[in-house]
């Protein structure tokens, strides 16, 4: 049964119903209790996010301060159940001006109720596309400083709209904007060599387009080369060509035609949204090399050393970096020598973190730091090395190697557009054992 | 909505707001109706009006409003009102008002089946199914197939017809709508293979959305139908493209990962080949919840080959070494399982656990020696070098688990150690402290020992053993081991050899594989509960239909059933086989004198009546009160009939049974069983049942003891109950748990204490109830009717023309009620507010005070 959810409960971290919403009555009133007491209050809170108590089954979910509950008593689909709260969450947040927390929630009573009412009827997710809702609920979140002024009356054909797959335009600009943003996962074991890595990327689309466009979007991936040279019999030309593990698209795009043709095509909702997301695990460029030796020189003095080397273009740069090295619990004293940016010791993670705020390509600073550790009694059970972890951004970069090359617009008045195209590469989970 | 206050108060003014023509203000009106029309079911009418009005309203969002709310009243007068509007909007111009018509029809079955089938609905809802608009069609298939599911009868079946349209609709539809119809569909069953392979060519495409919930419901459908597709190829490119769609999900939130990491551990285990490849994208990144690290660990387990083990067990040895205890010993047990699993890295896999053994961390060697007695198990005599290593570490073993495997090993290989013995006696020392695993390992080391080392030192550990097994032994499995071993011992020491150090079966590692039906039952829910508890779908869903019991109750009116229960009493008396036990019963009916419950007072009968001492227990109990309620009815139970009731005598609670036996065998072996409920009621002592021939019946009073088996979750009523016998198959049975019984004799309060008690519980313990129906027409039966129950009379007072009562009681663990009881003698209408520090008992209170009230 796709069921989702027969009642939604809103929670602080107290465990006091903020707000809720019984979709079903097959579940009692009470039953928030029982999540209290046999979850909240226990240890078994974030053991497994989906539990059994009694006949009833609840999935929770933490966000930010609020925990999200949702209870059902029949065989519910959990994947859609989980799925819609990560949605409503990105809905509540485009309303209330991108925070979503305990205060935003007291704040937007009514227009929680309302959408609550409009997105799930009868435990089945129904439109959760906030451009789409946005035009007939029209209650300004409070805290949001950007909303603009709600329309009056309410957009005569929005009823349309809700049930159509694709969302009608107003706008007249004709810019499209594409940012390209990957996240570089790596695990890389203390002798140096990759253990897993892999880039997850998605392409965040903003579209100011009139009239109903179709557009076409073309990657330099391996096999939509390999298909369009096949149809348009020519040879692919030279350059670097990647292999997409997985893609996933935007509820818009047609997934028909991509199995059969290879090609991104779509007709664009309006504003923002994620067009794709991919995955690649061959081929990636690691935007740096981490290089620790850590020595510890008997009970109570350790020596840390760390180059860290950037291996992307010597025009670009990298910014953000941050670089946590942990230590013992027992750290007692810390010095550091640096050749950029700046190292100190936080005792709340029992890391050192060595953070360089522009860090140019093709360079590569060393951090060296003396730690002294308070002797402690008679523990003799070996300190467990957590990983150093990093985070980083690098603009105009992709670790992937994913470029656009090209997007086309149609549309019957053959207007012109402007392309704006943007590359960013995060850190994900970036760990290297030491 | 009110933060727990309750506002039906303002009912009707709140419906006065009603005919707003502020949206947001009708909204919330609405919801208000939503949350008490329930408690208000007279005033919901008044609101009727408007919804009628409002669902012919020229703005399409208002009409959708009116319809989607009234299905969501459920209050039956209401019902029949919706009818009329529901029709005129599932065939409204508006697809937005259709789609919400189209769930409110599903909304509006379960309130009301009948009325459903009656109107029509149901034909109006499959023509919706070809609705041009795609929502609408998808919110109809939602509402087909909840409605099929709940109901006996066909009523949405999926032909190839709709199969084809509904995937042309998929396209186009929203990603909610996917998942519904790719559910609906996933119960369709393909003719043939190419059918199958038509269908799965156009599902594949969702494997390419971005939302996991049609991915997970594609991959359903998709292996749903590879089952019949038999081109070794197809099934093989198939496996291809759903491996990297599986394995993007994993880059999800992690409640996300943990769902699609439970469900792949069912996919590995029909088809192993999808991810057979993809082992490193299971490896547990340092900040994974602690949920997401077991179930990948599991997987990896499932997924080591020969091929990928070395790289496995690195990343097992640095799990390990992590902070989590239960993350670490999974780790340690993961190794075990590995080397049992892939015979050529047994070898590899022991060397990592003696590497971890050198670490020295308790908690790790404890998990590492249980491994290690597997792996002896499943490769005997080939690495028994490492067992002076494991000997070093025995002083460091305090968990039962790991002291029996050491103790095992010892035994198992007790002519190479040569210090075996002394190693053995050192256990000995604490043999009545050790847990009963310990003990029954140390009992059966002891022995091998001495069959190897027939000398004088395991001589005297093993007569100290026995010793100990035997005479000094509560545990009737241990003491049933000693004996076993030690008349083999004293009769044939060969024969002994033979049993004792017998060649034992290789095990396989086949923890955590499930049954193969249960398997393709949980890949047809994946996505769903089931898939995430790996457990069927009724195993947890615990919604029954009431219709059925309803109507058994109807066939068995209680005026024939008293009859025909006395009618067997006489029966008893003149049948020789029961005399026995009925001629003193008989004879105790008629003595009023010793009426205390017989089994408190066992003593006092041993002296008066002499041989039948036994027996009280058997006695029927229907003259000490009304009949008992029948529960199993003779129908059901082939003739059988259990009519049963829980009671409280002298401060002592009992099930009273009664069986009679209508089939035509002679029935015996009674036993009985009560299933996990909110008091932890279990039988205190076995059911003594005489053997019952045709046509006899027999009544019981069973003592019971509370706390013994809890469920968890909020406290109900609900008592299942399991007898069997010889003869018959199991009968299950629900009985309904009644608060009288629990009433204790203690429960009595100074009425200086009860204003104190009053006034120290909040007022959110305070739960209140009306009792339109019941009238007090005599203030003094109620009053003893009560103190019968262990209800206490505290106080009265006169409050306008009422009389207020006051009454406290108690539960078992010392739960008081502090009871008011507001009436008027002789009028019908009574209110009790009760304060309790435990008030989700309220409902069960009210229930038995109802019963008090009316009896």
């Amino acid at each position: 049964m796709p069921v989702a959810a027969s009642a939604i409960y809103f929670l602080n971290l107290r465990g006091d119903v903020l707000i809720n919403r019984l979709y079903r009555d097959d579940v009692g009133g009470n039953m928030v209790d029982a999540f209290r007491m046999h979850i909240m209050q226990t240890k078994e809170l974030g053991t497994c996010p989906v539990r059994q108590i009694g006949g009833c089954s609840f999935f929770y979910m933490r966000i930010s301060n609020v925990y999200i509950v949702i209870v059902v008593s029949s065989n519910a689909n959990v994947a859609c159940a989980f799925k819609f709260v990560v949605e409503a969450v990105s809905l509540f947040k485009s309303y209330f001006g991108g925070s979503f927390d305990e205060d935003a929630i007291r704040n937007n009573f009514v227009l929680i109720y309302e959408l609550l009412d409009e997105i799930m009827d009868f435990g089945y997710p129904q439109n959760l596309s906030p451009e789409i809702l946005k035009l007939y609920i029209t209650q300004e979140g409070v805290r949001s400083p950007f909303s603009s002024k709600p329309s009056d009356k309410p957009v005569p054909n929005a009823t349309l709209q809700v049930t159509g797959a694709v969302g009608w335009r107003r706008d007249k600009k004709n810019e499209v904007f594409l940012d390209i943003v990957e996240s570089v996962n790596l695990l890389m074991s203390s002798k140096g060599s990759v253990l897993r890595c892999d880039v997850t990327g998605k392409i965040l689309m903003k579209c100011f387009l009139s009239g109903m466009p179709d557009l076409k979007l073309g990657l330099n991936d391996k096999i939509g080369l390999e298909k369009e040279s096949q149809i348009k019999s020519r040879p692919i030309k030279s350059g670097k060509t990647i292999e997409l593990d997985d893609v996933t698209f935007h509820q818009c795009v047609n997934l028909t035609r991509f199995n059969s043709e290879k090609t991104v095509s779509f007709v664009p909702p309006d504003g923002e949204f994620e067009l794709m997301k991919y995955r690649i695990t061959e081929g990636v460029n690691l935007p740096f090399r981490v290089l620790p030796t850590i020595k510890e020189l008997g009970r109570t003095r350790m020596e840390v050393n760390v180059k860290v080397k950037s291996v992307f273009g010597p025009k670009m740069f990298a910014l953000g970096v941050v670089i946590k090295v942990p230590v013992p619990k027992q750290t007692a004293k810390t010095s550091f020598q640096v050749t950029s940016g700046r190292a100190k010791y936080n005792a709340a993670i029992d890391c050192l973190v060595w953070k360089i705020r522009k860090f140019p390509g093709q360079t590569e600073p060393t951090m060296s730091a003396e730690v002294e550790l308070i002797s402690t009694m008679g523990e003799k059970k070996s300190w467990t090395r957590p990983p150093i972890q990093m985070e980083f951004q690098v603009p105009m970069f992709t670790a992937s190697g994913l470029r656009v090359r090209f997007l086309k617009v149609w549309e019957k008045s053959g207007y012109n557009t402007v392309e704006w195209v943007r590359y960013i590469t995060k850190a994900g989970s970036y760990e290297i054992r030491c | 909505m009110t933060v727990g206050k309750d506002v039906s108060s303002l009912f009707t003014d709140v419906v006065n707001c009603m005919q707003t023509e502020n949206l947001e203000l009708k909204k919330l009106v609405y919801l208000y109706l939503i949350n008490y029309a329930k408690s208000q079911p007279d005033l919901a009418i008044l609101a009727v009006n408007t919804f009628v009005k409002d669902s012919q309203d020229p703005n399409p969002l208002i009409r959708a409003l009116a319809v989607r709310t009234m299905g969501c009243i459920r209050v039956d007068k209401i019902t029949e009102y919706l009818c009329d509007p529901l029709q005129r909007c599932l065939k409204d111009d508006d697809p937005y008002v259709r789609k919400t018509a189209a769930i409110c029809v599903a909304k509006l079955y379960d309130i009301n089946a009948e009325l459903v089938e009656d109107r029509g609905f149901l034909e109006s809802l499959k023509d919706l199914i070809s609705d041009n608009n795609p929502m609408v069609v998808a919110n109809a298939v939602a509402a087909l197939a909840e409605i099929q599911e709940n109901s006996s009868r066909p009523i949405f079946e999926i032909t190839s017809h709709t199969l084809s349209k509904l995937l042309t609709a998929l396209n186009e539809c929203t990603e909610w709508g996917q998942v519904f119809i790719l559910d609906a569909l996933s119960k369709y069953k393909a003719a043939d293979a190419r059918e199958a392979e038509n269908i799965v060519e156009r599902v594949t495409p969702r494997l390419q959305h971005a939302n996991c919930a049609v991915v997970l419901s594609a991959v359903k459908m998709i292996l749903q139908q590879m089952e019949l597709i038999t081109s070794t190829d197809v099934v093989r490119n198939l496996c291809k493209k759903m491996a990297p769609p599986l394995v993007t999900l994993l880059s999800a939130e992690p409640e996300i990962q943990y769902v699609a990491l439970r469900n792949i551990n069912l996919i590995v285990q029909r088809r192993p080949t999808i991810l057979a490849h993809e082992i490193k994208v299971f490896f547990c990144k340092y900040n994974d919840p602690i949920y997401v690290k077991m179930e990948k660990l599991e997987i990896m387990i499932k997924l080591a080959s020969d091929r990928n083990i070395d790289q496995v067990l690195l990343e097992f040895k640095e799990y390990a070494t992590e902070v989590d205890v239960d993350f670490v010993r999974k780790a340690v047990r993961a190794i075990g399982r590995c080397a049992i699993k892939l015979e050529r890295a047994a070898e590899r896999c022991i060397s990592v656990l003696l590497e971890l053994i050198k670490i020295k961390v308790n908690y790790v060697v404890q998990e590492a020696i249980i491994v290690i007695k597997d792996i002896f198990r499943r490769y005997p005599n080939t690495y028994e070098s490492i067992i002076a290593t494991l000997c070093e570490s025995l002083d460091t073993l305090d968990e039962p688990e790991a002291k029996a495997s050491m103790i095992w090993i010892i035994g198992e290989y007790a002519e190479r150690i040569d210090n075996a013995d002394e190693l053995l006696e050192s256990f000995l020392e604490g043999f009545p402290e050790e847990p009963p695993q310990v003990q029954l390992q140390l009992l059966t080391a002891t022995v091998k020992l001495f069959l190897k080392k027939p000398t004088e030192g395991p001589q005297q550990m093993i007569q100290v053993v026995l010793n100990n097994a035997t005479v000094e032994t509560d545990n009737p499995d241990l003491r049933d081991r000693a004996y076993i071993y030690w008349r083999l011992l004293s009769t044939d020491p060969e024969a002994a050899k033979d049993v004792v150090l017998a060649e034992k079966p290789v095990i396989t590692d086949d923890s955590n594989q499930l049954d193969p039906s249960l398997l393709d039952e949980l890949l047809a829910n994946i996505a769903t509960l089931s898939s995430v508890y790996h457990k069927p779908p009724d195993a947890f869903v615990t919604r029954v239909k009431t219709t059925v019991q309803r109507t058994e109750d109807d066939d068995y009116p209680d005026g024939s059933e008293s009859a025909e229960s006395s009618a067997h009493v006489g029966d008893v008396i003149t049948s020789p086989q029961a005399s026995s036990s009925s001629v003193p019963a008989a004879a105790r009916q008629a003595d009023p004198a010793p009426a205390p419950a017989p089994v408190p007072d066992l003593l006092g009968d041993l002296m008066g009546l002499d041989n039948n001492a036994i027996v009280p227990v058997d006695q029927p109990s229907e003259p000490a009160g009304p009949p008992l309620p029948v529960l199993l009815p003779a129908s059901t139970g082939q003739g059988l009939q259990i009519s049963a009731q829980l009671i409280r005598r002298d401060g002592q609670i009992f099930y009273s049974l009664l069986f009679e036996n209508n089939s035509p065998v002679a029935l015996d072996g009674f036993m009985i069983q009560f299933n996990k409920n909110s008091f932890g009621l279990a039988a205190a002592g076995p059911l003594q049942v005489p053997q019952m021939q045709p046509g006899t019946s027999a009544g019981t009073l069973l003592p019971m003891v509370l706390f013994q088996n809890l469920s968890t979750g909020p406290p109900n009523a609900l008592l299942q109950v399991a007898v069997k016998n010889s003869q018959q198959p199991v009968w299950y049975f629900n009985d309904k748990i009644s608060l009288l019984a629990f009433f204790t004799e203690d429960g009595k309060m100074e009425r200086a204490n009860f204003l104190e008690t009053w006034r120290s519980l909040p007022d959110s313990n305070e739960v209140s109830k009306d009792f339109p129906g019941a009238v007090v027409s005599n203030v003094e039966t109620i009053l003893d009717r009560m103190a019968a129950s262990n209800l206490f009379f505290i106080a009265k007072r006169k409050h306008a023309n009422q009389d207020v009562f006051y009454f406290s009681a108690k539960i078992p663990r010392g739960i008081p009620f502090l009871i008011e009881l507001t009436l008027v003698v002789g009028v019908p209408g009574v209110k009790c507010a009760i304060k309790t520090p435990s008030p989700e008992m309220a409902p069960l209170f009210f229930e038995a005070l109802e019963t008090i009230l009316k009896s």
